[in-house]
């Protein structure tokens, strides 16, 4: 199905089972630990011998010998595989760098060999008696030195309008301050893993990955075989937010190992390897110029952003949403890339836009101070419906305001003084802070296949995965929509690359363009049903498992008695997201207590208004935007992978080092979706909001800080070393 | 403590990679201390490798009320017991450090992290897991809770979360305190604050706290977490 | 993890015995922080000594009124006790400031004495460090060292102790009970029982080769005000950047303070107290640090704890004051 106009009205505007607040149909299997997850599956193939993979010690450098012999005689390893055994190998589309290191080492815990044996602890250990040699060399870790030799990334060429120097030098009112944001880890809490089995040259690997097809075509490519003799299976993913994009060492390994073992192999990353093994986001350096008139209107704005990655990485595009949130006729952007010899950067959870906002967000705070205005007064007054690049591209929808001011009103935001620091509540200073919250809709082909038996029941099958998101159920809703059945009477398979290509899961962009996928491919097998129950009106209705027409209605099951019926299509996007800009909108409120006397900060409060197009399943959308909040506070308040500048890796590289949210730290969070649908989107009407609520969380918790304190900090995380030397003396 | 350290360090060199190139030797267990003890488990970079077989035990305990008995490897932890040999696998591997909750399980009514206990230090316990709280078909009512309030996303965390949920709400029953417990000396109250303090034992990435804590005051029949208590 | 034989001890002396006489062989009882370390190789004991059926698990009172705490008793236990939270709740508080539910349930008085840095170069094999391999070098030093020590460090070591009850203990003036392997007992003041780094950083206590800890016994109650911050970035389930221990007797002279302990954690190898600091609790927060403090040599990325420290303690006044 092509999308090339604006959707009119379609079954799913019947709203009988879209968009209301659905419990997940994968509840009771997940809340019963019944789910299996990648590594769980006993159930799949017999035989599985043990894998554990040995990380790089050093950063950069050379293996100059490798010693296997202690651990190829320990009891129980049947094999040992590093890059010497493993022979050639390629390199897939979306790693950047190798998952099998050696004799080169491009980063620290960079696998360099997997021992496979008969149990998990005897591979762990005989792991421990491998000895290796390195030949260090030194490398660049330090992101703040690295600045000056930064240059442009390859397609990511400055942006802008106007004159920007010019106007910016003129401007009466001038902020100019930097900002820095530091690497975060993914910290998904189910370990990268996987099971691999071989079937002469066929290999299927049970593993947990977001993008299904990226990773059959990543893993033929490393592994130099053909993409039809591989099958990917992940239906249930233990989180992932960008960590699970891309084919991991856990995989490559697996299916390197069973080879090599003649037997299935199974491999989770263990916790202390998964920082500086697998990816991360790309710590930032950002400028921000604004520029405005007395009455605040923004006449220049420019935003500057710093990042480093391995050779052949990629920046972290953190001056995005500033090419789109605000008005000014003066604008750019700019992204500069050092090569760091970091593990690699890469996508996390709204990548660009969550430390592009943490900076710019706070910028609108800092600007609006210094104009003596409202600060959401001063973002209202530089809205923009058309994108200022482009300035005859309007969005397709945008409500920022109504998210700002509905949200001001719900969260009280009058009582906020404008002089910071003058709120007492006992030991805590307490202070109210906003952001706009910004983040694309990204469209994307994706398809399902839609399978109709004689019972009734519907079955949708599509390589989609559900990494926490709810996908599962919102494809059940879509399907039942449609369909004119109960959800109870759907059944969705997910994550198997047997199943017709979807979108897959990453950058808020499943739950629009799967869901339209099926739309797209029900459509479709209600045509079919219509042809063979003899229907020959253009539309005959599908509701309460009847398919009616002019006062005629057949049950559904009837078009499959003779035997199942099967359709299979997808969405496809023409032009209109380049006809029109499509984003998502928030604002986020946040109210802060900080302990007086030590610095800490503890969150009071959240509220997040998000406009996203039409919500399909209030329910999910919502769990999801509160997700995404957690962790924006995690990178607001303590989240920092700590760079040895020495010795080139995260030190922090466990859960009790890389100090993630814990309950204690989240208070009671309230999210208000308005009321948007959204034609432009897709024929679901809808748009992404997994990623929308991390963006400009952090931030509104930075302003919230500073309207406690009178503390501008500007170096994420905001922990209370930054705070203490400006809190008021205590007796 | 009698930990003693092998003092050879002779072929670990000191990594300073921003000097210049140097050598380094390392084995998973280069850098660390090896034992002086007589067994000779240890391999040196020199010395030929002993072998040294796994040691093997025989232990029984029930699991959801159902009697097993294992012949594990001493290493094995009750996590891998249950998930690897018995094939339990609701309860989760999250970091195998105690850094994170999800091998919550209840052992001897008490909620523990399966990942940092031996199986064979549990000869003749008495363990629960997630799935003997309830199955898809006959939900217990803290896994019905956790349904209706969405307190969960990816499902990693889950079972451990409700474990210690669980858990929890005997231990405020029980009266012991906790960190935001105002007076010590009074049994602490059933409140969002106590809870979620409480819980801060279970990390959860895709950050269903708020929902987590919804599914408890259900369960614990209060009339709502939300407010700032 | 190294394979290792495995026994349960049939009594405290038999443990002690056996811990000295059989190589590689260490004593396990919760296990939270000995599995953690030899999942790393950190650990790599070749036999394990289960002490969890010796009964080590009473809170017995003693003669002289105080209360002897059996080795085993698990930290939920002790924070729990009706006697510790009404005599000594400087204990109970640090007790539920460690830590998580599920770990405290598990985690036993003695372990957690003993209980090893949280470094993350300790932690990190592949990295130099004087206290896993003597001798390797500290690369602590020079690196990232937030969380590390500012007090009692040396030029071969900057790890802190992790322990928040160590701390109450310390200012409760706890002293520990042991068996050694010939049988004999003896007790050593909570002050004894860690060694500062110097030079020997892989040498944590005054413990020898197959001691065993039996009890640890809290004289009679002092009463005061007792209590313990513990601040940290995360706001639970996060070991501690700086702590105070205080027992305060308030009073209405004396600038509200008749007489007061107080011990740091977060910040040295070991329970930080100065008995001298003490007498200037009279003066506040900022004299006590000073003295307490005198000998501070921290990074420049944990220069903050020394202001951390000071601040912290204002509050704990101000509060045992109210």
């Amino acid at each position: 199905m092509k999308f090339d106009t604006p959707a009119g009205t379609n079954p799913i505007d019947r709203l009988t089972v879209v968009g209301k607040p659905t419990d997940r149909i994968d509840g009771p299997l997940k809340t019963t630990g019944t789910a299996p997850y990648a590594y769980e599956r006993h159930d799949v193939v017999a035989g599985q011998a043990y894998g554990h993979v040995l990380g790089a010690a050093i950063a950069k450098g050379r293996i100059t010998r490798m010693d296997v012999a202690a651990a190829r005689a320990a009891p129980g390893v049947i094999t040992i595989v590093t890059a010497e055994t493993a022979g050639p190998l390629g390199k897939g589309k979306w790693n950047t760098a190798k998952l099998l290191g050696g004799p080169d080492i491009q980063h620290y815990h960079q696998a360099v060999a997997l021992v496979v044996a008969e149990t998990f602890e005897q591979a762990r250990h005989a792991a421990s008696l491998i000895q290796v040699d390195y030949q260090a060399e030194p490398g660049a870790y330090d992101l703040a030195a690295a600045r000056a030799g930064a240059t442009e990334a390859k397609g990511e060429p400055d942006t802008g309008a106007g004159d920007f120097h010019g106007a910016f030098a003129a401007a009466p009112v001038q902020l100019d301050a930097t900002y820095t944001t530091p690497g975060q880890s993914h910290a998904m809490m189910e370990p990268h893993a996987s099971i691999a089995a071989w079937d002469g040259d066929k290999l299927t690997l049970w593993t947990s990955n977001q993008m299904i097809r990226w990773g059959v075509k990543d893993v033929a490519q490393t592994l130099n075989m053909p993409e039809e003799n591989i099958r990917l299976i992940s239906p249930y993913i233990g989180g992932g937010f960008g960590g699970k994009l891309f084919v991991r060492s856990d995989a490559l390994l697996a299916a390197l190992g069973a080879k090599a073992a003649g037997r299935p192999v199974k491999v989770a990353l263990h916790r202390p390897l998964i920082a500086n093994n697998t990816t991360h986001r790309p710590a930032t350096i950002q400028r921000i110029r604004i520029g405005t008139g007395k009455d605040g209107k923004i006449i220049a704005i420019g935003h500057e952003s710093w990042s480093g990655d391995l050779p052949d990485g990629k920046p972290e595009t953190a001056v995005q949403q500033t090419r789109l949130l605000y008005a000014g006729a003066n604008r750019l952007t700019a992204m500069r890339l050092a090569v760091l010899d970091l593990p690699e950067g890469n996508a996390m959870r709204a990548p660009g836009e969550a430390p592009g906002l943490m900076a710019l967000e706070i910028a609108m705070d800092e600007m609006a101070e210094k104009l003596g205005m409202d600060p959401i007064q001063f973002r209202i007054l530089n809205d923009t419906q058309v994108d200022p690049e482009k300035p005859e591209r309007p969005f397709s929808q945008r409500q920022l305001i109504a998210c700002l001011q509905q949200g001001a009103e719900r969260f009280g935001w009058s009582r906020r003084p404008a002089k910071p620091a003058s709120v007492r509540d006992g030991r805590w200073l307490v202070g109210m802070g906003v952001a706009a919250g910004f983040r694309n809709n990204l469209v994307t082909k994706s398809a399902a296949r839609v399978r109709l038996d004689g019972q009734g029941v519907v079955t949708v099958e599509t390589d989609m995965t559900d990494i926490g998101t709810g996908t599962y159920t919102i494809i059940a809703q879509t399907a039942a929509e449609i369909m004119g059945v109960p959800l109870d009477r759907v059944v969705v398979r997910l994550g198997d690359s047997s199943f017709p290509v979807s979108c897959g899961s990453g950058g808020q962009w499943g739950a629009n363009n799967a869901t339209a996928g099926v739309y797209a491919a029900c459509m479709k097998l209600r045509q079919a049903v219509a042809q063979k129950l003899g229907f020959n009106a253009a539309e005959p209705h599908f509701a309460d498992g009847h398919v009616s027409s002019g006062g005629h209605a057949v049950p559904l099951a009837q078009a499959a008695k003779g035997g199942e019926m099967v359709a299979e299509d997808g969405i496809e996007y023409a032009d209109l997201h380049k006809r029109y800009q499509q984003s998502t909108f928030a604002g986020h409120f946040v109210e802060v207590g900080v302990d007086a006397a030590t610095g800490e900060v503890r969150l009071r409060r959240m509220l997040a208004v998000c406009a996203a197009g039409r919500i399909l399943n209030p329910k999910s959308a919502r769990s999801q935007v509160i997700g995404a909040m957690t962790m924006g506070a995690g990178a607001a308040l303590m989240e920092e992978l700590a760079v040895d500048k020495r010795r080139g890796f995260f030190v922090n590289h466990d859960l009790a080092g890389y100090e993630v949210p814990a309950h204690a730290d989240i208070p009671h969070q309230e999210v208000i979706f308005l009321d948007e649908v959204d034609p432009i989107s897709s024929p679901m009407k809808a748009k992404g909001v997994g990623e929308l609520g991390i963006c400009g969380v952090g931030a509104a918790i930075a302003n919230a800080i500073y309207n406690a304190t009178g503390v501008r900090v500007r170096d994420y995380p905001i922990t209370l070393d930054k705070l203490l030397d400006r809190l008021p003396e205590i007796a | 403590m009698g930990t003693r350290y092998h003092t050879d360090v002779s072929r670990r060199g000191v990594l300073l990679g921003a000097v210049a190139s140097v050598a380094l030797t390392t084995s998973a267990r280069g850098g660390q201390a090896t034992p002086t003890g007589g067994d000779g488990a240890a391999a040196t970079s020199s010395g030929p490798v002993p072998v040294m077989n796994p040691v093997k035990a025989k232990v029984s305990f029930t699991v959801n009320g159902k009697a097993e008995t294992l012949e594990v490897d001493t290493r094995t932890t009750l996590l891998d017991a249950l998930r690897e040999h018995l094939r339990l696998t609701g309860t989760k591997k999250g970091c195998d450090h105690g850094q994170c909750g999800a091998c919550t399980v209840i052992v001897d009514g008490r909620r523990i992290n399966s990942c940092l206990t031996l199986a064979v230090m549990h000869e003749g316990g008495s363990v629960t897991t997630v799935e003997g709280l309830g199955t898809p078909a006959r939900l217990h009512p803290m896994q019905a809770a956790f349904v209706k309030h969405d307190g969960y996303q990816c499902g990693y965390c889950t079972p451990g979360q409700i474990c210690s949920a669980v858990a929890v709400l005997e231990e405020i029953k029980a009266g012991i305190p906790s960190h935001v417990t105002g007076d010590l000396t009074k049994a602490p109250p059933l409140t969002a604050t106590e809870m979620r303090e409480r819980m801060s034992g279970n990390l959860c990435r895709c950050g269903a706290y708020s929902n987590i804590l919804d599914a408890m005051a259900e369960v614990a029949g209060l009339q709502s977490a939300g407010g700032p208590a | 993890m190294r394979p290792f034989t495995y026994e349960r001890a049939a009594s405290a002396a038999d443990a002690a015995a056996k811990a000295a006489s059989v190589p590689g062989a260490r004593f396990i009882a919760g296990g939270t922080n000995l599995l953690d370390l030899m999942k790393l190789q950190i650990e790599t004991p070749a036999h394990l000594i289960d002490v969890n059926g010796l009964g080590l698990d009473k809170i017995e009172e003693t003669a002289d009124g105080g209360l002897r705490i059996g080795a085993l008793v698990r930290n939920t236990d002790l924070a729990a006790d009706g006697r510790v939270r009404r005599d000594y709740g400087v204990l109970s508080r640090a007790l539920v400031a460690g830590a998580s539910g599920q770990l405290r349930n598990v985690a036993t008085t003695a372990g957690n004495l003993l209980q090893r840095t949280r470094c993350p170069y300790f932690y990190d094999p592949n990295q130099p460090c004087n206290k896993r391999q003597p001798g390797s070098g500290c690369s602590a030093i020079g690196g990232v060292t937030r969380q590390l020590g500012v007090i009692g460090t040396s030029d071969a070591c900057i790890a802190t102790h992790p322990s928040d009850m160590a701390v109450a203990m310390r200012v409760l003036d706890a002293t520990v009970e042991t068996v050694r392997p010939d049988g004999t007992g003896r007790a050593i003041p909570i002050a004894d029982l860690h060694r500062l780094p110097g030079d020997t950083p892989h040498v944590e206590t005054v413990l020898e080769r197959g001691e065993l800890i039996t009890a640890v016994a809290l004289p009679r109650p002092v009463g005061g005000t007792q209590l313990y911050h513990k601040v940290r970035d995360r706001a639970s389930y996060a070991f501690a950047l700086v702590s105070v221990a205080a027992i305060v007797q308030p009073d209405g002279a004396n600038n509200g303070i008749a007489w007061g302990r107080v011990a740091l954690g977060g910040v040295a190898p070991k329970p930080w107290r100065v008995e001298a600091a003490e007498a200037h609790l009279k003066q506040g927060a900022k004299a006590t640090t000073a003295v307490l403090l005198a000998d501070a040599r921290p990074t420049p990325d944990n220069a903050f704890k020394i202001k951390l420290a000071e601040r912290t303690l204002a509050a704990v006044l101000r509060e045992a004051r109210a």
